[in-house]
């Protein structure tokens, strides 16, 4: 058994984790947050230098052709430092073609998504309640799509967006150059990753593979979401275990006492057990196993509590300190709410898990 | 047992209500938008006014300073009456809450007959100048130092988290006068002039964007020593009154704050991939626990008003009301906003959603202000279980010889 990343994975890890503590993290998140700046231009220029967007994308089509261990170990680093890039949004649209895109899709779209040239984003929200995988009001019609998606994230940069439509089985994709397609900022709790509303009329699009395609799409998601929150998790809890370390109250430092040390071990614990799930649906992705629907459901479900958790008690360990606009608590505690808002819900995805452990259970009667 | 107002409750009630109803009208839906700051403040000093005219202010406290001499039922009564109605209140609630009582309990009577008339008539906003950067939790560690000179004190350091503090005239700030005594001894009580030489204020926004608490610093401001809340070396004790009322005073669920109705309202409307969310079991278990604690604290709030209109004291089950209050509001608002999917992060001025983004950022703060959570859970096990405190390493050194960690 080898139940770990691949050792290039985590030489991939070790160097974003350096480029990235250098270039991004918290300061650089807010520099966009108090801008008008959609995104850190410089830093997306670094980034696709760095081959990131290409790590996907087979090398015919220009890119690298690494795997989905690789993948995870970005979405991690970008989550842990915040970092104002597209870069998320991208991997999406390219895995959506990769998924379901014809030979011609491909060789259109995945060069420019590799090399920076082109911004991807998967546009699926209509502004209410419902799910990812709820049928969207939008649905092609002689090869154009009329309405709104809502919010969008990098909607406002993205210059290619993989919508979805409806269909007779359900929500499918349709793949739309963001050209002329006019979008406005939608006011949203996440300061530093700016969403928009897309506005389609009578914009050309292409359908891109099937309803079930979709859906297999959001469980590939859910994996790359999971390590993204994980790493979001981590940085919140180390941000805190190094206050709980240092500040004093009633002579001590607040570490040693029980109720201060026993959030950060339930932090650790919330955190571990997220990472278990999300290394599983790293796997059952790259093996193309039918395990990836629980798989992914249960990374997505338990990254999120990780994500919450640690998100609000760092808030309340700092104290007083922790609840202004100057300290970097808010980044995590408003990124929680755009990485629930991105693909479904907590309680959406333990659904999904209970669904798939039922139908896994019918198969194997 | 019953939930009936006694014949003169009854009588204070019916009255409370017509003059409500002549006075509050245009105070009966919240506002379209909320108040920017300064029309906040003219019409809580207007309405505070209105209260003075027709004594509804000071209800329980004593006549010789101002107030109106009736039971804590009356204010109940009251309260219960005017949070019916979205009239503008909370920029009393420290002053009114908490510093005046400590004023009048602990000033001379010619401090009390100068400040809390006033106060209560409105004229002069009130906050408490206690959390320092290095001392919050552990009020008892704050360094902001006053010196005696002649018959005045000079002061000089820094306050930290004061709210309202730029709109008030006046605060309590405590003090260490004597840096040898142990740091529980050394503590005094003062009145202080916000406008006074040497004071400044700065603001401080908050994570949540809006900006109601300071930072206060203090570079030689003169206090008369008839200024002097209680003893000299008594600031703890005195400290303590104002702990004891700020614990009334902000125990209880925010006026208007989103509850279970919130969040019923909200499923109503949302048609989930399982269902109607209103037929979901996870849905109705998180608003029957929403329940549960907003009505249980109120209920609890019940018991200690019965005690009180007996005439005796509120039992120790009061403590756990903020405790409760605060992660609940938190807690149910991130349910709702989930629920809500991508309508939960987008931001709709004026939405039920709107509130519920609002009091997910604010319950971060409740569940810090005037006592963290796990602070109120130490005095829980401490002072109501008996439980034995943790070990305080500072706790009878001289102040002074206390080395940094
Ligand atoms: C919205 C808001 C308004 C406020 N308004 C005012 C005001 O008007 N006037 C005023 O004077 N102050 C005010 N405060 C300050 C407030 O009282 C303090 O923030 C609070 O007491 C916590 O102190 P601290 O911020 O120094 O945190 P710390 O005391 O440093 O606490 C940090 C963390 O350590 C934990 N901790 C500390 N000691 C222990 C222990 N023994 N056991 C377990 N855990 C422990 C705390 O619970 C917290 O999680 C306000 C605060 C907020 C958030």
């Amino acid at each position: 058994m080898n139940f770990d990343l691949s050792d290039d994975a985590k030489t991939l890890k070790e160097a974003a984790r350096k480029f990235l503590d250098a270039r991004a993290g918290p300061p650089v998140a807010r520099k966009v947050m108090d801008s008008s700046d959609t995104h850190d231009a410089a830093l997306w220029a670094e980034v696709v230098e760095q081959g990131w967007p290409a790590a996907r994308v087979p090398e015919a089509h220009g890119g690298l052709g690494l795997g989905t261990d690789e993948a995870c170990v970005l979405a991690e680093e970008i989550g842990r430092s915040l970092a104002p890039v597209p870069l998320l949004s991208t991997m999406g649209a390219i895995e959506a073609i990769l998924l379901a895109g014809t030979d011609a899709q491909k060789a259109n779209w995945l060069p420019k998504l590799a090399s920076g040239q082109a911004v991807g984003t998967i546009a699926w929200a209509e502004g209410d309640a419902k799910s990812p995988t709820a049928m969207p009001s939008l649905a092609l019609s002689g090869g154009t799509l009329s309405g709104a998606k809502s919010p969008v994230a990098d909607g406002l940069v993205a210059t290619v967006a993989i919508v979805t439509v409806a269909s007779a089985d359900g929500p499918a994709m349709a793949i739309v150059s963001l050209d002329g397609v006019s979008r406005e900022k939608v006011e949203t709790l996440d300061l530093v990753r700016p969403s928009a509303r897309l506005q389609f009329d009578n914009t050309p699009a292409e359908a891109l593979g099937t309803a079930t395609d979709w859906v297999k799409l959001t469980e590939q998601l859910a994996v790359l979401a999971a390590w993204e929150a994980l790493g979001t998790s981590d940085a919140a809890r180390d941000m805190t275990l190094a206050y709980a370390k240092d500040r004093v109250a009633f002579g001590q430092r607040i570490g040693r006492y029980q109720g201060v040390k026993h959030k950060l071990a339930d932090m650790y614990i919330l955190s571990e057990l997220a990472r278990a799930h999300a290394l599983h649906g790293c796997w059952a992705w790259s093996a193309g196993a039918a395990e990836l629907s629980p798989a992914a459901a249960a990374a997505r479900v338990a990254s999120l509590d990780a994500l919450k958790y640690t998100a609000e008690e760092s808030v309340q360990l700092h104290g007083g300190i922790g609840f202004t606009w100057e300290h970097d608590c808010q980044f995590y505690y408003r990124r929680n709410r755009q990485i629930v808002s991105a693909l479904g819900s907590r309680s959406y995805w333990a659904d999904r898990l209970v669904r798939a452990l039922e139908q896994r259970n019918r198969a194997a009667a | 047992m019953d939930f009936n107002d006694t014949p003169q409750e009854a009588d204070y009630r019916a009255q409370v209500k017509a003059w409500i109803a002549a006075n509050a009208g245009e105070y009966l839906n919240p506002p379209a938008k909320p108040w920017a700051l300064d029309d906040f403040v003219a019409r809580s000093k207007a309405w505070q006014a209105k209260k003075h005219a027709a004594g509804y202010v000071g209800i329980t406290w004593p006549k010789a300073v101002g107030g109106q001499g009736l039971s804590p039922m009356h204010q109940i009564i009251f309260n219960q009456e005017e949070s019916r109605t979205h009239v503008p209140t909370g920029l009393y609630s420290i002053g009114l809450g908490m510093c005046i009582p400590t004023v009048f309990t602990h000033g001379s009577p010619e401090v009390a007959a100068r400040y809390v008339p006033r106060a209560l008539k409105g004229e002069e906003v009130w906050c408490q100048l206690f959390s320092e950067p290095v001392a919050g939790s552990d009020l008892a560690s704050i360094r902001t130092r006053a010196v005696r000179d002649g018959d005045e004190w000079v002061i000089n350091g820094q306050k930290v988290w004061t709210s309202f503090a730029h709109k008030s005239d006046f605060g309590i700030v405590v003090c260490r006068t004597d840096f040898d005594a142990p740091k529980h001894k050394g503590l005094t009580m003062f009145i202080v002039d916000m406008h006074a030489p040497g004071m400044e204020v700065r603001g401080i926004k908050q994570m949540s964007g809006g900006s109601d608490f300071n930072e206060v610093f203090f570079t030689d401001v003169r206090v008369k020593d008839t200024h002097r809340l209680g003893d000299v070396g008594e600031g703890w004790k005195v400290a303590l009154t104002t702990l004891m009322h700020e614990r009334l005073a902000v125990g209880g669920k925010p006026r208007h704050a989103p509850g279970y109705q919130t969040l019923m309202t909200v499923a109503a409307g949302i048609e989930t991939d399982s269902g109607p969310a209103m037929e979901r079991a996870d849905v109705r278990q998180r608003i029957a626990d929403t329940y549960i604690a907003d009505e249980g604290i109120k209920l609890t709030q019940m018991r200690a008003l019965s005690a009180l209109s007996r005439g005796a004291m509120p039992g120790p089950e009061q403590s756990i009301s903020k405790v409760v209050v605060a992660k609940t509001m938190q807690d149910m608002a991130s349910f709702a906003l989930d629920l809500s999917e991508a309508s939960g992060f987008a931001v709709e001025p004026g939405s039920d959603l709107e509130k519920l983004q609002g009091s997910y950022m604010w319950s971060a703060g409740l569940r810090i202000a005037g006592g963290t959570d796990e602070i109120l859970r130490n005095i829980i096990a401490e002072r109501v279980l008996g439980l034995p405190g943790d070990l305080r390493p500072d706790k009878d050194t001289p102040f002074s010889q206390l080395k940094p960690l």
